[in-house]
């Protein structure tokens, strides 16, 4: 809050600082008010059908290379999404990739051992993938958080050396030659119509009583749990949601290469999220969606650098959790809801 | 072969330990995390390959010149990005793994892969050990090993700036009323943590050559060595230093080298889930579960 | 004669090298309220978080209505009807103060205790609000709750702790950092709490406004059991008086 000294009143020697007000139109659309006029409704409305609006004109209008792009961006934006929704339940993941490589490798298992079609495993792969993420991670729910996020890290890259070593499951060379989906269109509308379930999915969940509780978790854990609510349980529902569409995305994505393979379980899917996260702004949802359409075309654009791609994530990721820590998410809706202006300081 | 397994365990636990100190200090000790550490290992060990190849200095001169270089390197960390982000640790984390990320995959993509990468060993010949023969460079780990573990205990335990290390872990409020610049402290902290990093990397590379690979591995056994002894005890670190050392030789042994990494990862969560506190930690009861 | 709401005998806890809690035990009635007191870590607030399962003890039992609790996990036992507020009274502060109580709403006792269909918890939570205190109709109940003073900081977190319907409620320093206007506007509360049949247990260093409110007080220091009954006799003991000022040589 910067404060400007005297002179710019002439009375008396009045310092003026900066406040954020409501907007007008906000305050008027709270509540039941917010259907007293056109322009309230649209106020409300048009962030949320934003999203909707743009993706479709850009499925449509966009040429064949950066369509491909859009549905990476939207699967991108689904991994992202769920770390952000277990930031909300007060869980850091530094291991999305693990949600993500389960989902993969069972999705390319299915079709691999008995020839299952792409609807029925993206499915599966995920529920089943979401489950068995929660129960490998149940034991270390009771602990505070950074030892969660240690275990996070820690399990992909077990599972990559483990993969490796035992040759199982393609060993290191994968499993290949798995159905693709059929045709571009597909693509896109399961990736873009996943991407929107996901993101009005978990806002929703998260502005229901659940939700509440879910965050309340996160915010004081001791207070809910005195009230009689099983805090470990809440929280082993957030890592099943959570998972289940990180595994959905890794499914996704299986065969949409028709490949799967050890760099499933890579760090790359790991920062992504945690990267799309910190630009976009973590713990909005919307945010990290924000951040992964921001850094997929990004990075796409700047492949020529090839290994360069990845110093520019590290980079990135620096300048924003340094200069922008809120993320560009909460950053527009604060602008979006809230103007500034200078006013007088009471003395 | 037994005998062999034992000598080469204990090198490779004092080797641990030696890799751990650094990443101790700062994160087990003052509470900061530093996870650009793999990066300023090998950041230290190229660096120096540079000074001997490209400028073609002795190597009495590019060690410590390096090992200066890298402390600076941490005060700078602290002073430009850490500071910013004080306190919320998962931010701590994010940002020096960003800075890290991109330090290595900078190596990477300009092409420092080879064998031409390494450094040379301080002495040839080699030192005669019951019936095995020990290389000198071994034998310089282990000195080094011990004598720098040593005065790090006593450093944390005897000297001011060394508890105010432990101060600003503990409770950094109480720290700045008794005094303490948890500031000045914490930049200290980190560009100790910096300078025994990259003396760390200068007695362990001449075994073997610099790999880009090698920072990521070097911070997991870093971590998995505090995690396992317990933040913030030493002494926890050098028996850790010698479970997991052993461990790996004896895995390494009778089921090969790519099960190395995976006893890290197997003991890290081993530990996580019987004793989060770590070995010898002193982390209370209250705060850890629940 | 009524069998004890709670019986807690010879519990112990050490930390470490320290013995915070040592063989204390106690019985309270149902309805009955009773005062815990003593100097600075005597070890009050662990017995609280040993009772309400927050911390294992090492040795010792607690009964609640004849059941053994000790070593159950906390969430079940404040689902049997034991509540306890926290000496540090943390709200969700990005929520508006009667959101608050939404979260401990959703506990699976108050959907047990009140049927399915009961009002929406919005509406419960302002009636609670209002039964400690916030007036209703001003805009004090939808303030977010970092906004608010601490006084009402510590209503809300008895108004968090009452919204699951306890039995028995073991309060913790309720009455600190509170003006003395305020304590008299809460002091009220806590009557109506006894009139309603729920057992009390409060911890204090206010002894005087304690003891307008108990009948029975049990004296702890350096975690012993060292005086019980009432609070004339309690605070005529010389040792009691020795635990909170002194023996004459300290001077």
């Amino acid at each position: 809050m910067r404060s400007r000294g005297s002179g710019c009143t002439g009375m008396n020697k009045s310092r003026t600082r900066k406040e954020r007000v409501d907007r007008g139109v906000k305050a008027r659309s709270e509540d039941v008010f917010a259907l007293s006029s056109w322009r309230e409704i649209l106020y409300l409305l048009a962030p949320r059908l934003l999203p909707v609006l743009v993706l479709f004109l850009l499925a449509l209008v966009l040429p064949v290379y950066w369509k491909k792009v859009l549905v990476s961006s939207a699967i991108f934006g689904i991994l992202a999404m769920s770390w952000d929704f277990l930031v909300c339940a007060g869980l850091v993941s530094l291991g999305q990739a693990l949600f993500f490589g389960v989902g993969a490798y069972l999705a390319g298992t299915f079709h691999h051992l008995w020839g299952w079609p792409w609807w029925l495993t993206l499915p599966l792969a995920s529920l089943l993938g979401g489950g068995i993420c929660t129960l490998l991670l149940a034991p270390v729910l009771r602990l505070r958080g950074i030892y969660f996020s240690m275990v996070t890290l820690v399990l992909p890259l077990m599972l990559v050396r483990i993969i490796e070593a035992t040759k199982a499951l393609g060993g290191t060379e994968g499993l290949s030659g798995i159905q693709g989906f059929p045709g571009l269109g597909v693509e896109l509308v399961l990736s873009v119509g996943m991407f929107l379930a996901a993101l009005f999915g978990y806002r929703r969940i998260l502005g229901t009583d659940y939700g509440l509780v879910m965050q309340g978790i996160r915010d004081n854990d001791r207070s809910v749990i005195s009230s009689g609510i099983n805090a470990h349980w809440f929280r082993a529902q957030a890592l099943f949601l959570a998972g289940c569409m990180g595994a959905l995305a890794g499914a996704f994505m299986t065969h949409a290469y028709m490949f799967v393979g050890m760099p499933v379980f890579a760090l790359d899917y790991s920062i992504l999220p945690i990267t799309a996260a910190v630009v976009g702004g973590m713990g909005s949802i919307a945010g990290p969606a924000l951040g992964a359409f921001i850094l997929v075309p990004l990075s796409e654009a700047l492949r020529a650098l090839g290994a360069l791609r990845i110093v520019f994530y590290g980079v990135f990721l620096v300048i924003f959790i340094v200069g922008l820590p809120e993320g560009l998410f909460h950053y527009l809706k604060r602008k979006y809801h809230q103007f500034e202006r200078w006013t007088a300081v009471e003395s | 072969m037994l005998w062999g397994a034992l000598l080469y365990g204990v090198v490779n636990s004092v080797t641990l330990a030696l890799v751990a100190l650094g990443f101790n200090l700062t994160f087990g000790i003052s509470g900061i995390a530093n996870f650009s550490y793999g990066a300023m290992y090998v950041l230290a060990g190229y660096g120096t390959w540079m000074m001997l190849q490209r400028l073609g200095l002795p190597l009495l001169a590019a060690i410590p010149a390096m090992v200066l270089a890298t402390a600076l390197l941490g005060a700078l960390l602290y002073r430009i990005v850490l500071v910013r982000v004080r306190g919320m640790v998962i931010s701590e984390v994010i940002a020096t793994f960003g800075i890290g990320l991109a330090i290595l995959e900078l190596f990477r993509y300009l092409g420092f892969i080879g064998f031409q990468y390494t450094l040379p060993v301080f002495a040839d010949g080699s030192l005669q050990v019951g019936p095995l023969y020990l290389d000198l460079q071994r034998v310089f780990i282990l000195i080094v090993g011990g004598s720098l573990t040593g005065f790090l205990w006593f450093f944390t335990r005897y000297t001011r700036t060394g508890l105010a290390f432990r101060g600003i872990a503990q409770d950094e409020y109480t720290a700045l009323c008794l005094g303490i610049d948890s500031d000045k402290v914490a930049t200290l902290s980190l560009s100790f943590g910096g300078g025994l990093c990259a003396l760390a990397a200068v007695v362990i590379l001449p075994i073997g050559t610099i790999s880009v690979d090698a920072g990521y591995d070097v911070l997991l056994e870093a971590l998995a060595v505090c995690i396992v002894g317990g933040l913030g005890s030493a002494l926890g670190m050098v028996i850790a230093s010698f479970v997991l050392g052993m461990a790996q030789s004896v895995t390494s042994l009778y089921m090969g080298s790519h099960w190395m990494m995976i006893v890290n990862l197997l003991a890290i969560l081993l530990i996580l889930g019987i004793r989060p506190s770590g070995l010898m930690g002193k982390q209370k009861e209250l705060e850890e579960r629940i | 004669m009524q069998s004890p709401i709670l019986q807690v005998r010879e519990l112990t806890k050490d930390f470490g090298g320290l013995r915070a809690v040592d063989r204390v035990s106690f019985e309270l009635g149902e309805g009955e309220s009773v005062g815990i007191i003593g100097p600075n870590g005597s070890g009050k607030t662990t017995l609280v978080n040993l009772i309400t399962g927050f911390v294992k003890p090492d040795s010792g039992e607690v009964r609640f209505r004849g059941k053994v609790i000790t070593g159950m996990p906390p969430y079940c036992i404040a689902r049997m009807g034991v509540a306890r507020t926290f000496q540090m009274a943390r709200p969700f502060y990005n929520l508006a103060a009667y959101k608050n109580l939404v979260v401990p709403l959703f506990s699976p006792r108050v959907r047990s205790l009140l049927g399915g269909g009961y009002g929406d918890r919005d509406t419960v939570a302002l009636d609670l609000l209002e039964e400690v205190g916030f007036e209703r109709d001003s805009s004090v109940p939808y303030k977010p709750a970092s906004v608010l003073p601490h006084g009402y900081l510590k209503r809300l977190e008895l108004a968090r702790c009452l919204a699951i319907r306890p039995d028995l409620i073991l309060l913790d320093e309720l009455f600190s950092g509170l003006s003395l206007a305020e304590v008299a506007s809460t002091v009220p509360i806590i009557e109506k709490l006894q009139m309603e049949g729920r057992s009390l247990i409060l911890i204090e260093h206010r002894l005087r406004e304690l003891f307008r409110i108990v009948d029975r007080v049990i004296v702890l220091n350096f975690g012993q059991k060292i005086a019980e009954g009432n609070p004339r006799e309690v605070m005529d003991s010389d040792e009691v008086k020795r635990a909170y000022l002194g023996t004459e040589a300290d001077g």
